[in-house]
């Protein structure tokens, strides 16, 4: 018994989440029960026994992710879900898994905020802090789901990047989408491309735990292996060892951002729709990709000369296919997003004053509908509202 | 004159220069489990905390765990240290967290030999909160918490176990708050096995840790250990000898004494430090309640 047989299911996002941990060998996870994530936990407490798993309800989100981060080192595949006021928690030991390097997967099922917020409703108000919550400098992956069947397929993909890229990669889901029952197809074992972390190939004495290969990512010896390696949040020398020396920090930082950005054409995922022809482009990611599509056919039937582009990987962000497209004829840019507008400071930045961009903001707790996205298509067409302006 | 400092003595460029001193001393009888190239290490002149880390590798050796075998988990301040000079799978974290870090490696391997090595700060004021959930659910590693009454690294401030009224750089009047009784927590929390000695009770000390060493479950050992720089020059401890000395002529050894009734005040003379082991039960560890549970679960479902 083990991941769930090949064939079509009716399951909602967060089972769907739950099921491609476990598709992608996850056997630890630790978390703490908060709405609208809790399912994930509940999933993986039914599952857990029968595959010899390890879950732990903790304390709070900061054991939480220390605990995986703990079984990571322990040679696990380890996932913790949580929502934003648990994900503010995270933030901390977000950034001490970047620094040491340590694969493994944070889930972030997107609700109302600021603060307590709406516990119950979806929104997209995290984005910018899975890329700028945790301090310092730091080069990060983030995936963003909009269907049932993605939370399955991009579980799975998160573990593969955290796993290849030695880093924790954020599954930013929302609402809407974790609570949304749908078809998901869940293929054979065979057909899924499962990926482990490198490991050393020379022996303990001559093993230097922080030095990189080409790809910048440096094989791990799991604790218990006789490689007796030191892991710091301290700025550390290859060997892994505490170092204030200005060189050293030069090259660690430059290094673990350099690892996202000279590998962001192996990262970097998103889909185009209409785009060809399109005079202006909408942005939208998760939950609200879904209005999108439909905004599209909708101004398309009217005449409008819509395209859609969805990133799949936030972070890192599609900035040169943006550019590009700002720059080869595209009129303006409408970023749709559950917030007062995140997103559309990317897109604004990497449109580099080529064209025009406009935000469709959304607050309250549900998603645009198809008909609001289209009535502000219209809206700008007519020149009745200013491009974004913060 | 260029006066040579004790820190170029021993660097390692000079230990390379003088490849004879191992030759003709022969390696220290604890060198297989220190990072030598670490060595010298950052703590102060009179502090504790080299004596701590001795007793826990004595403790290591007279156990005859291998290196590979064990794992150290610290957090932040200068006991957090301790992890970068143990030559084993070592992790310095985040500040506070080392216990739930080490749950999760525990719970990932558990096979490997754990022991949380922090201070009284992260432990117990920013990590107080992972301690009693830790020993509650009795997982199955050791707590060594060097207790110094103060945050020693960051300048000497006020901490959670720092005495009513003693006076740091944050209480430069005196504190106003109640220290914890660090054994009556962990014991009122659930742990196992709870003992506290000073860095005065070296032998005493490894016995205990040898014993949580072996034992199934979450063990807690505090140390009570000078820190003449930080919080004793302000508090009239201004060597560690002096520290010692207080150590030796207040120290009361108390085997099996009531956890709630070993509070101590170290700047009151007249008090006595009661030391001991006070703490040595049963009780079933997380992993072997957990693997109970989930195997009459697998019985249910009816898998292997």
């Amino acid at each position: 018994m083990s991941v769930m047989k090949e064939g079509t299911y009716f399951m909602d996002g967060n089972t769907a989440c739950a099921e491609g941990a476990i598709a992608a060998g996850c056997s630890f996870f630790a978390g703490y029960p908060i709405t609208p994530a809790s399912e994930i936990l509940e999933r993986i407490a039914q599952r857990f026994p029968e595959l010899h798993g390890s879950y732990l309800q903790m304390e709070d989100e900061l054991a939480s992710i220390a605990a995986i981060l703990g079984a990571s080192w322990a040679g696990r595949k380890a996932m913790t879900a949580t929502s934003g006021p648990g994900f503010s928690l995270m933030m901390e030991n977000y950034g001490l898994g970047l620094m040491t390097e340590t694969p493994c997967v944070i889930v972030n099922v997107m609700r109302g905020g600021p603060s307590t917020g709406l516990p119950t409703k979806v929104a997209q108000g995290d984005v910018n802090q899975t890329r700028w919550g945790t301090h310092g400098d730091v080069g990060v992956v983030v995936y963003a789901p909009s269907s049932p069947q993605e939370m399955f397929d991009m579980t799975i993909q998160a573990f593969n990047t955290a796993e290849k890229y030695r880093l924790p990669v954020i599954l930013l889901s929302d609402e809407m989408v974790a609570h949304m029952t749908e078809k998901v197809e869940i293929p054979s074992k065979e057909d899924m491309v499962i990926m482990d972390r490198k490991k050393p190939r020379v022996p303990p004495s001559e093993f230097m735990p922080y030095c990189p290969d080409e790809d910048l990512v440096p094989p791990m010896a799991n604790a218990g292996e006789g490689y007796s390696v030191h892991v710091t949040g301290l700025t550390h020398d290859e060997q892994g060892h505490p170092s204030v020396d200005e060189r050293t920090q030069n090259m660690l930082v430059t290094r673990l951002i350099d690892k996202i950005r000279k590998n962001a054409d192996d990262i970097l995922d998103y889909d185009e729709y209409k785009i060809e022809d399109a005079d202006m482009i909408i942005v939208a990611y998760g939950s609200v990709y879904r209005s999108a599509v439909e905004a599209v056919d909708m101004a398309r039937d009217k005449g409008y000369k819509v395209g859609l582009l969805r990133p799949k990987t936030i972070w890192p962000f599609p900035e040169d296919r943006i550019y590009d497209l700002a720059r080869k004829g595209t009129d303006a840019f409408l970023v749709a997003e559950i917030n007062f507008g995140q997103i559309v400071f990317e897109v604004e930045r990497c449109t580099a004053g080529a064209c025009r961009t406009y935000l469709a903001p959304k607050m309250g707790g549900s998603i645009h509908t198809p008909e609001e996205i289209f009535d502000r298509i219209v809206a700008i067409d007519k020149g009745e509202i200013p491009p974004f302006k913060e | 004159m260029s006066i040579r400092k004790s820190r170029d003595w021993f660097s390692p460029d000079y230990m390379a220069q003088k490849p004879g001193i191992e030759a003709t001393y022969g390696l220290h009888p604890l060198d297989e489990y220190l990072r030598k190239d670490r060595i010298p290490h950052i703590w102060c002149p009179g502090c504790g905390l080299g004596v701590i880390l001795n007793a826990y590798l004595r403790a290591l050796k007279d156990s005859e765990i291998a290196p590979e075998d064990t794992a150290v988990v610290s957090g932040i301040g200068c006991s957090g240290r301790a992890a970068g000079y143990v030559d084993v799978d070592s992790f310095h974290v985040t500040h506070g967290r080392a216990i739930p870090f080490a749950t999760g490696l525990k719970v990932g391997n558990r096979d490997l030999i754990t022991t949380v090595f922090s201070g009284d700060g992260d432990l117990f004021a920013i990590g107080g909160n992972h301690f009693i959930h830790a020993a509650r659910r009795n997982v199955d590693f050791n707590v060594i918490c060097v207790n110094n009454f103060n945050y020693g690294m960051t300048g000497g401030q006020a901490g959670p176990t720092t005495p009513s009224e003693a006076k740091t750089s944050t209480t430069p009047w005196g504190g106003f708050e109640q220290p914890f009784n660090l054994p009556a927590v962990a014991a009122g929390a659930g742990a196992v096995y709870v003992a506290r000695w000073t860095t005065y009770h070296v032998e005493q000390l490894i016995k205990s840790l040898t014993e949580a060493l072996k034992k199934k479950g979450f063990c807690f050992i505090e140390v009570l250990s000078p820190c003449p720089t930080g919080y004793g020059r302000k508090v009239g401890l201004k060597t560690g000898k002096k520290t010692m000395q207080h150590y030796k002529e207040n120290s009361e050894i108390k085997n099996g004494a009531d956890p709630s009734e070993v509070a101590l005040d170290p700047d009151d003379p007249e008090t006595s430090i009661i030391v001991g082991k006070f703490v040595d039960r049963e009780a079933p560890t997380f992993q072997d309640v957990r693997g109970k549970i989930f195997g009459e679960a697998r019985k249910e479902l009816e898998v292997e």
